[in-house]
């Protein structure tokens, strides 16, 4: 009898699990290895630049591939500031149709307008880059622009924002066009998660006479910030790496304005412009170490996101 | 990020092309400008038809391609921007020009019509370092009597990328004006005083279009296929021209290609009637000693028969093809320069 109960194939499944698990092992691991020799190459790429240059690279604005005297600064400020536009368009755009489509549209349309954000998230960038130079531009220079400048050209302060000939491209633009195209990601991740609030939490705040916007406030939003958070970061992520479609509005000037309508640069776009004909070991090098930066941005932003949401769960529970 | 990690990914697929098809002794391989990719690949299709002998070129730009020659991954490489003889030496390559072209500033001014304003040097320097700010300012007026020019403010468009066009067109300004010399310079990207950066020949064609007052400038390939409104260059003889396939010729005929060591000439403000001032050649380099001399040959043979029989192909697709006298020194510099480590010409 105990012949037949063969120990053979026991340890012949032992033996697989065995494998599945150290490949499974393996591939997890070749993501560190990627993220590490990524950095890696970053700096050994953009030693010449930092020896040359060192801190004041940050904060240097002059960008001289003929006398080859580099700073990121240009790029940096119009990497945040057309990221912070896009942010703070997309956000609110993004909370109202994830609201919508979770809490208010008709069961019948639920369906075709998040097929359609999702369709929004995945167009091409370049598509972006194009209906924005072609129709957008042309469209915003002529209607919106004279009108933002009669608007708020007088305001103190916020009228620098809006000085300059309306060109239709430049950094407001390249925001706007951010914005278009960070909404579908933070829409999508923001329906998907409002979608997974327990019912029963909902209907006992509507049970209590709560209205839909101080339950979407007080239930909703409570329950799934990390995920919300999560959905933003995404959209800030695509907004700080976005190359094509920046490159297209933005205007590619190495220039630093305090106005909005004129053009400026991005790191993304810095890099994708003149990567290809830099030549000097120093032009390349500075270019490297923008894409360092960049780098180092992102980084920054999402530890202090997950800093920020630890922090909010601490305080969890403690009277407000 | 995402973008550094793109172009290793390119870059490791160009070296392992190229280094598949060097295996292949019967292909011969080149990278660089972009600039001549259209007319390259175009020879290249016709001449394998002729002799079932590839050419493969992959347009990465002309700092690429210097890259890729230093490292010997090509069999040749291609720049727009010539190097000087001090840098030839230096890193043992041999260089000579392929084609020319023309860059032409293109205007987006109400009310004016093709090729009827005209312009200095002096002038265009001026207006690209954001001195002249107006249509209708003195120095331009003074220029255009008895055309209507508008009051409207002058935009600038300059390429954003680094580009063998830009190379040309700030050489010439250098030549033209001290102070561009001074405060600017001249490369292939260059810190611009004004303006608004399009990214290639089609986004300053496109910014121009769309920018009322605008002034750029691009391929005159480019600017006759798109119909654009151009304007009128005043050359080193003191003639207001425009750009056409003659002015070309006759800035390339004068120039003195014998008493340029390594062909270092750049067709920029070069005298003559009829020269269009903004007129320039694309290179190719190669190594002096060739470990394969018979590598070498093919890649020599292929451009002989371009210079020979790729005129036409060259016309057609608004490059201007290089003067027989021309072509005769570089076949002559081919002799002198480029041989097999045995000391033997490859030609």
């Amino acid at each position: 009898m105990s012949k037949t109960l063969s120990t053979a194939p026991l340890n012949r499944h032992h033996l697989f699990d065995q494998v599945f698990r150290y490949t499974t092992l393996f591939f997890a691991f070749l993501v560190f290895a990627l993220l590490a020799g990524i950095i890696t190459s970053l700096i050994i790429g953009s030693m010449p630049a930092i020896k040359e240059f060192g801190l004041g690279f940050l904060v240097s604005a002059e960008w001289n591939p003929v006398t080859e005297k580099f700073g990121a600064l240009v790029p940096i400020v119009g990497t945040l500031v057309t990221s912070i536009i896009a942010l703070a368009i997309g956000i609110p755009v993004s909370f109202g149709i994830a609201l919508f489509l979770t809490e208010m549209s008709p069961p019948w349309l639920r369906r075709p307008l998040g097929t359609a954000v999702e369709l929004l998230a995945g167009i091409p960038s370049i598509i972006y880059g194009m209906w924005g130079l072609f129709v957008f531009a042309p469209v915003f220079a002529q209607h919106v622009q004279p009108w933002l400048k009669a608007t708020f050209g007088d305001i103190p302060m916020i009228g620098l924002l809006f000085e300059g000939a309306p060109m239709g491209i430049g950094m407001l633009t390249a925001g706007i066009i951010l914005a278009i195209m960070v909404i579908p990601f933070i829409a999508a991740v923001m329906r998907d998660v409002f979608e997974i609030v327990p019912p029963m939490l909902k209907e006992s705040a509507y049970g209590l006479g709560a209205t839909t916007w101080e339950v979407v406030w007080n239930v909703v939003l409570p329950y799934t910030k990390i995920g919300v958070a999560g959905g933003i970061m995404l959209g800030l992520g695509r907004a700080l790496g976005e190359t094509m479609a920046v490159t297209f509005v933005i205007g590619n000037a190495h220039q630093l304005h305090a106005s909005l309508f004129k053009p400026g640069n991005s790191i993304a776009s810095a890099l994708a412009n003149e990567f290809t004909e830099a030549d000097g070991e120093l032009y390349t090098s500075a270019l490297i170490e923008l894409g360092l930066i960049l780098f180092c941005i992102t980084f920054i932003v999402l530890a202090s996101s997950k800093l920020l949401l630890a922090q909010l769960k601490k305080r969890e529970g403690k009277v407000t | 990020m995402k973008l550094q990690f793109g172009r290793t990914l390119i870059a490791a697929a160009v070296l392992s092309l190229s280094a598949s098809a060097s295996a292949f002794a019967s292909d011969i391989t080149g990278a660089g400008a972009t600039f001549p990719y259209p007319v390259y690949a175009k020879w290249a299709e016709a001449y394998k038809a002729k002799t079932n002998i590839g050419m493969n070129y992959q347009s990465i730009g002309s700092g690429g391609g210097i890259k890729q020659i230093k490292a010997k991954t090509v069999d040749f490489g291609a720049s727009d921007k010539p190097l000087t003889p001090e840098e030839l030496e230096k890193y043992g390559l041999t260089q000579f020009p392929t084609v020319m072209g023309g860059v032409v500033p293109v205007i987006n001014v109400d009310g004016i019509k093709e090729g009827q304003i005209k312009l200095t040097g002096a002038v265009l320097a001026d207006i690209f370092m954001g001195k002249i700010k107006k249509w209708n300012d003195p120095a331009i007026a003074g220029l255009n009597k008895g055309v209507a020019l508008p009051a409207g403010e002058i935009t600038v468009v300059h390429r954003s990328d680094g580009s063998g066009t830009t190379f040309l067109f700030t050489n010439y300004l250098t030549k033209v004006s001290p102070e561009w010399k001074d405060k600017v310079g001249s490369e292939a990207s260059v810190a611009w005083p004004v303006g608004t950066g399009g990214k290639g020949n089609e986004g300053v064609a496109n910014f121009v279009k769309q920018i009322k007052g605008s002034i750029g400038y691009v391929e005159f390939a480019y600017a006759k296929q798109n119909k654009m409104n151009f304007a009128q260059l005043q050359n080193k003889d003191g003639v207001f021209v425009s750009p056409t396939e003659d002015n070309f010729k006759a800035a390339a005929a004068n120039a003195q290609w014998d008493k340029a060591p390594g062909f270092y000439e750049i067709l920029t403000d070069e005298p003559g009637k009829a020269s269009w001032p903004i007129t320039g050649a694309t290179f190719i380099l190669m190594h002096k000693s060739q470990a394969s001399p018979a590598q070498a040959a093919d890649v020599l043979k292929f451009f002989e028969w371009a210079y020979a029989s790729g005129d036409n192909m060259a016309l057609e697709l608004d490059y201007i093809p290089m003067p027989d006298s021309v072509v005769k020194l570089i076949q002559g510099s081919w002799k002198a320069n480029i041989k097999g480590t045995d000391g033997k010409a490859v030609y």
